[in-house]
């Protein structure tokens, strides 16, 4: 993936901004500007909470180019709690402690460096729900 | 429509060919199978390829294979359906020959790996997959089949070693199969501590990456006792699709692209699940081979992995499957294998499989798969 393409995406891999048809009310993750479900246009912009729960989930021993400094990692699919699924990658969890069902939340990480131009690509992966993430923060108090 | 038929075939062994260029590859495979239908000219060739750009830098297959098999000047093009970039040339191969736009139409698949070394061809294969939203993240297409079979063992309550039966069956027909790239058994204590690639996906899952070319002959049916005394009619080659990205399918462990293209291949062809006497299925994971089972209507959905367990998949069982090998024990030379597949269904309903000769074989159906199930091709053969 190219520089122009992860900067074509920055809102979906920073924001989780995705789609919701106004026909039949589904929300779309990614984005497409079609309607998976009724085949109609939807192209109103919708954000994504960033909460969910594991799919289904694979630690990688044997990675792709340009992952190999991660290696052993675990992907997921994660399903968003507005319903669509994502796939990313989890973090700052134990690959042992993950199971399907596990309560997600996203956060922003580097997904890797780009080859020789080396530019560090981030995005989405998503880690264990925090417990204090579950209640809102009083007011006037630093996140 | 017209009737069409298969009147010859070629394959080269599947495996480590380091002394064979792709081009040289699919001609030895084209040639094998001009000289077995007899033919001198044909009407036109379809190339199917997935990754000869990425592990020969060579795209324009069709112009270069038919100029060294000296067809220049005919018809001549790539088809490109990841995985199922075989059965996608054998789809456009038939329909030439269907819509009379041709009379011999010589259909191969080729695929040459083994140039490419260290991750890039891992790389390379998971270009099958969604490149905006599931590779960027880090995903190799193993990965991509190991979220399913995680969520498969899950749903449906089955242990990683139940699969064991489809990599067992696989290898114990390859035995007999002398394109195969692993002629040996093996059992289920190595199969349950082989090496693991992406949990809980292991070596003894995973079809190899491999080197090979095969090709086939088509021509009206009417015409193809003129060529040969074992034609092969094609009842149906049937595509269905669904989304790149699993996490786009409306149910993940469902084939729905398998099932659409099995019904379209059932009703053309007029036959039922119970009429098929063998099943070349696209077992490049044990858990593809379950839900394969499953989309094609011969088991229910959760149920797929039993037929491994219960033998219901050898080749004197209810539905054999891998007769020659299969994707494990025969290898995955991901363009050809479409093609490999059409052929091994072919031996069989002639009866010319040697020591894996299914008892009494008429139907076959071979399935090609692209992609963890975003492009799926099945093809009913009759003697």
């Amino acid at each position: 993936m190219g520089i122009p393409a992860y900067w074509r995406t920055r809102a979906q891999r920073y924001a989780l901004v995705g789609e919701v048809c106004h026909k039949c009310g589904a929300k779309i993750f990614p984005p497409r500007d079609v309607c998976p479900e009724c085949s109609r246009p939807a192209s109103d912009p919708f954000t994504f909470s960033g909460r969910g729960e594991v799919y289904s989930f694979s630690t990688i021993y044997q990675p792709p180019e340009g992952f190999e400094e991660f290696v052993p990692y675990t992907v997921a699919i994660v399903k968003l709690e507005e319903g669509p699924l994502v796939t990313a990658q989890l973090t700052d969890v134990d690959p042992a402690e993950v199971h399907i069902g596990m309560p997600v939340e996203m956060v922003t990480r580097k997904l890797r460096e780009e080859g020789e131009e080396g530019q560090i690509i981030y995005g989405y992966k998503f880690r264990p729900l925090l417990r204090n993430t579950l209640t809102p923060r009083p007011s006037g108090q630093a996140a | 429509m017209r009737d069409v038929s298969i009147i010859g075939f070629g394959q080269t062994p599947v495996g480590e060919h380091w002394e064979l260029s792709l081009r040289h590859l699919a001609a030895q495979a084209v040639l094998a199978a001009m000289q077995d239908a007899g033919i001198e000219r044909a009407d036109a060739l379809y190339v199917g390829n997935m990754l000869s750009s990425e592990t020969s830098g060579q795209h324009h297959l069709g112009a270069l294979v038919a100029d060294f098999v000296g067809l220049r000047g005919i018809e001549a093009f790539r088809v490109e359906a990841a995985c199922a970039s075989g059965a996608a040339a054998l789809r456009a191969g038939y329909l030439a020959v269907a819509s009379d736009a041709a009379d011999l139409v010589i259909v191969a698949g080729v695929e040459k790996m083994t140039d490419s070394i260290g991750n890039s061809i891992t790389t390379a294969l998971a270009e099958a997959a969604d490149a905006d939203y599931e590779t960027p993240h880090g995903l190799s297409f193993v990965s991509i089949n190991a979220l399913l079979m995680r969520r498969y063992m899950y749903e449906f309550g089955v242990r990683h070693e139940d699969f064991a039966g489809f990599a067992i069956t696989a290898h114990q027909n390859a035995v007999n199969n002398p394109y195969a790239m692993f002629r040996r058994p093996i059992t289920k204590e190595e199969f349950v501590q082989a090496r693991m690639i992406a949990d809980p996906i292991n070596l003894l899952d995973s079809s190899p990456v491999a080197d090979g070319a095969a090709a086939v002959v088509l021509c009206p049916t009417e015409q193809a006792r003129s060529f040969t005394d074992h034609p092969v009619r094609i009842r149906a080659c049937e595509v269905g699709t669904d989304s790149l990205a699993l996490h786009d399918r409306r149910d993940p462990l469902f084939l729905e692209a398998g099932y659409i293209s099995v019904q379209k291949a059932y009703a053309r062809a007029g036959v039922t699940p119970a009429d098929i006497d063998l099943f070349e299925l696209h077992d490049a994971f044990t858990i593809m081979a379950a839900l394969s089972l499953e989309a094609a209507g011969f088991a229910r959905r959760g149920e797929g992995v039993r037929l491994a367990m219960d033998g219901s998949i050898a080749r004197n069982g209810r539905i054999p499957i891998s007769t020659m090998g299969g994707l494990k024990g025969r290898g995955h030379p991901v363009g050809a294998t479409g093609i490999y597949q059409v052929i091994e269904v072919a031996q069989q309903v002639t009866g010319r499989a040697g020591a894996n000769q299914v008892p009494n074989a008429r139907l076959g159906m071979a399935q090609n798969i692209g992609g963890s199930g975003a492009t799926i091709i099945t093809t009913i053969l009759e003697a």
